[in-house]
């Protein structure tokens, strides 16, 4: 493994993008979803969540550091590549562009994210529920920030799934490639149905 | 077909030159007559016979590489009007005018259109592109190999070191060391092989270091731009499933991981 150290990072940066962190994603977006029910529905499910034994370690171990492993190594496989679009409009390499961009959105929105919800409120000593993002998403900006930070996440995971199909060579001929292409957009849009619908219930209040 | 090709006296090219490995590119016109079922090699011939660009000045001829002429080779690539291809193989009748030929830009340039593409050859040696039957003593025949794969081999043996798909895919660049997607067919090709399958083992762990396998991002150019057909992402996404079973092998499994 020394020698094929970098493969190996490759390949435990696709695993991580799935495992845990797609799996988390997805957990995020239901708990989420559970605001559509009314805030009473929304604040039971994310205290169960916050009421979880050793949710320090869980969050860290299944959240952060998988997180910031597949964001670092993201960032320097976007610095390394050369988007030519422009020359080969090909689909899959607008989709290797646009895996790039939202990376780097998503990047963005999630460092936000965990700023506002879980760094800021150690010092404001705010509970975490339903009126609290109802506070943020109801300001035009933050809704609108979160709406795109949303879909690039969604998007960028249900196309990286894609890639991931191939990188670990279940999706091998062009057949399977191409329908594994239908079946990550469903993934897109039911991922993104969910979180858009939650944030349709704290910013909309329907 | 008649209607959209035009008697024409002349053609015009543009072409992007450049003096020596380390100066500056520039652009260069030229007009040269028009003779039927000309290629873009014959157009370069007739600059040279004629080294004259369209302002009527005298000028160096163009250098570019060729060899077979019948794009079996892959040495005459270039870039023309936008699409990196074989020279030899594009017929002026059938390209739009001006004829704008770029070097490939991955590529270290030579001069002119020449490029060098002796990485596509060390990334070969890297992964061992060969089946090693060498020896002290002679070791009789091989295993013989069916008809219907033989076939199927053919096209991925087609493979000239052309270095379209490298030009095209957005990983093999200044900044990364990615070998491109022709290595990695040909690691399919022999380990398909059964003599060459005897050296598997080696061929993916090559395709396991350093600037290997694990950079491609799926941008999927290379299959749609390789003038042979080759089924490059098929090959691309057989040799990672392969090299993730090699690599489980190295850790989890025993020693016979050859
Ligand atoms: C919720 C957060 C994220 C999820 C769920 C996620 C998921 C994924 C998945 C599943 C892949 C496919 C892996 C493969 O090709 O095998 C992927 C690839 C990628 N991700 Fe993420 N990712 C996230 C955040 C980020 C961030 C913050 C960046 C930083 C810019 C990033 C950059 C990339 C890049 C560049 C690739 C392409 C890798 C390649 O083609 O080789 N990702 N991601
Ligand atoms: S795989 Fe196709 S495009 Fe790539 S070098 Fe070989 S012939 Fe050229
Ligand atoms: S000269 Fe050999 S491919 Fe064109």
């Amino acid at each position: 493994m020394n020698e094929n150290r970098e493969f190996f990072y490759r390949r435990l940066h696709s695993l991580l993008g799935v495992l845990p962190i797609g799996i988390f994603l997805i957990q995020h977006l239901v708990i989420n979803h559970f605001a559509a029910y009314g805030s009473g529905s929304f604040n039971t499910a994310a205290s169960f969540m916050h009421n979880l034994p050793f949710r320090f370690v869980l969050e860290w171990v299944v959240i952060y550091i998988p997180i910031l492993y597949h964001a670092i190594l993201g960032v320097y496989i976007v610095l390394t590549g050369k988007n030519n679009t422009r020359r080969y409009g090909y689909f899959r390499n607008l989709m290797f562009l646009l895996q790039r961009i939202t990376g780097i959105v998503t990047l963005i929105f999630i460092a936000w994210h965990v700023y506002q919800t879980r760094v800021a409120t150690i010092f404001t000593q705010e509970t975490i529920d339903f009126d609290f993002m109802e506070a943020i998403l109801t300001q035009p900006f933050f809704f609108w920030f979160y709406l795109i930070g949303v879909i690039s996440t969604t998007f960028h995971f249900a196309n990286g799934l894609w890639s991931f199909l191939v990188t670990w060579g279940i999706t091998v001929s062009p057949r399977s490639q191409r329908i594994a292409t239908y079946a990550t957009l469903l993934v897109f849009l039911g991922v993104t149905y969910l979180g858009v619908r939650s944030l349709l219930a704290f910013g909309m209040g329907v | 077909m008649e209607a959209t090709k035009p008697k024409q006296e002349t053609i015009t090219l543009i072409v992007t030159r450049q003096d020596d490995p380390s100066s500056a590119p520039y652009e260069e016109t030229f007009k040269v007559p028009y003779r039927e079922n000309m290629n873009v090699i014959s157009a370069l011939m007739e600059i040279r016979r004629n080294p004259v660009n369209a302002d009527g000045k005298d000028t160096t001829p163009i250098y570019w590489d060729m060899n077979c002429l019948e794009e079996v080779c892959g040495a005459c690539s270039m870039v023309i009007n936008g699409t990196p291809r074989q020279s030899c193989a594009a017929l002026i009748d059938k390209l739009e005018q001006p004829i704008r030929l770029e070097p490939m830009s991955t590529f270290p340039i030579i001069r002119d259109l020449a490029v060098d593409r002796s990485q596509m050859f060390d990334s070969l040696k890297k992964v061992k592109a060969w089946v090693p039957i060498d020896g002290t003593y002679d070791l009789g025949p091989g295993p013989r190999m069916p008809e219907k794969k033989r076939q199927w081999a053919y096209e991925l043996s087609k493979c000239m070191t052309c270095g379209v798909c490298l030009e095209a895919c957005p990983n093999v660049n200044d900044k990364s060391d990615f070998i491109g997607p022709a290595p990695i067919s040909q690691v399919r090709l022999f380990n398909a092989h059964p003599t060459g399958s005897m050296n598997k083992g080696e061929r993916l762990e090559a395709l396991m270091g350093e600037g290997g396998i694990g950079s491609c991002g799926n941008s999927q150019n290379c299959v749609q731009v390789c003038p042979k057909g080759i089924p490059l992402t098929t090959s691309i996404a057989e040799m990672n499933r392969a090299t993730n079973i090699q690599s489980f092998k190295n850790f989890f499994g025993s020693d016979s991981n050859y």
